[in-house]
């Protein structure tokens, strides 16, 4: 098998198994079958959990033993966290919190 | 006429709400197709994985699956565990995706982490309206994926600017949402759960496997406190 077809295969496996993991609860619960109420329960609640593990999720490599510890990271947030609470506005919480990361980043913590 | 302008009304609202991910997407895009490019697959590689696989994370670390020699039982058992937990994005979107007709392939094919996040951000359209907002997202959001994906692939190196830290981004985004949810509503059980049971893990399994525990002891966690929670709703 040449590299080229071997590549090829791989890409098409991660693009399936991929699909797979997206297209798993709705072939489990489809559409035309009442979904269970214990499925439509956790539709509820899981969307605020899963938020809370993907906020994690980004900060993981984050380690407070090693400099910068986790300043840069935790000044960034802090700033997303109070602007969106004051103005509500999520471009501008995004775009100051980034700005404010990637100065601290670049400049006083280089 | 009415529904036209409803229509750019709300594609505009898409285009805004999605330019957070535009800026952490086309450098990440541009990071992915600048990777593949130095492995020796060119800009036609990087735009096929953007558009058949889009899923940011898995994609890099395709990029070193790739010439390894991985067998391909291997590469889809890793595509299992690092995409799992889009499985728990589709189950809670379930309801919301119900009658979207032909644009539900699409929707659930395109579900990542930021479309996710957004379309979960936004709860004050209805119906037919709310479809629309979806499909946009989901349509930028991958558009803007693919965009950048190409130009790594093609421009090679060449960066011109200090990007370091943009890829925040994402985060700020993710907190924002957080923030979002967490001051719309009195119950703030669900959310402790996620970051308290997120946190643990990433204790117990460090930052490369605490992904499918959490999701799973989530879920775990949100089912035995259903007799607290649904009452309360």
């Amino acid at each position: 098998m040449t590299g080229f077809s071997h590549s090829l295969l791989l890409v098409g496996v991660v693009a399936v198994v991929t699909a797979l993991t997206r297209f798993l609860p709705f072939l489990l619960f489809p559409d035309g079958r009442t979904t269970p109420r214990v499925v439509v329960y956790l539709g509820t609640v899981l969307p605020c959990a899963i938020m809370g593990m993907l906020v994690v999720y980004c900060l993981r490599g984050v380690s407070f033993s090693a400099p910068p510890h986790g300043l840069p990271e935790a000044i960034a947030v802090g700033v997303v966290v109070l602007l969106h609470i004051w103005k509500r506005n999520t471009l501008l919480s995004i775009l100051a919190g980034t700005a404010c990361y990637m100065a601290l980043v670049q400049l006083v913590f280089a | 006429m009415e529904a036209t302008q409803q229509k750019k009304q709300i594609m505009k609202k898409a285009l805004l709400d999605t330019l957070p991910v535009m800026a952490g997407y086309v450098v990440l895009g541009m990071g992915f197709g600048i990777l593949l490019q130095s492995k020796g697959y060119g800009f036609g590689w990087a735009v096929l994985m953007s558009t058949m696989v889009y899923a940011g994370s898995m994609q890099y670390v395709a990029v070193d699956l790739l010439g390894s020699g991985v067998s391909l039982l291997s590469a889809a058992l890793m595509t299992l565990m690092i995409n799992g937990r889009h499985f728990f994005y589709g189950l809670s979107v379930l309801q919301r995706y119900k009658g979207t007709g032909r644009w539900k392939p699409y929707l659930i094919f395109s579900l990542t982490d930021e479309t996710y996040s957004l379309i979960c951000g936004e709860n004050t359209l209805q119906g037919p309206q709310q479809r629309l907002y979806d499909v946009f997202v989901s349509l930028l959001d991958q558009f803007y994926w693919v965009i950048g994906s190409a130009l790594g692939g093609v421009l090679g190196s060449v960066l011109c600017f200090d990007s370091r830290g943009v890829d925040f981004a994402m985060t700020a985004l993710f907190v924002v949402i957080f923030t979002g949810q967490w001051l719309s509503t009195r119950e703030h059980l669900p959310a402790l759960v996620g970051v308290g049971v997120s946190l643990l893990c990433l204790l117990l399994f460090g930052p490369g496997g605490f992904v499918i525990p959490a999701m799973a002891g989530i879920t775990a966690a949100l089912l035995l406190l259903r007799g607290r929670l649904e009452k309360g709703e």
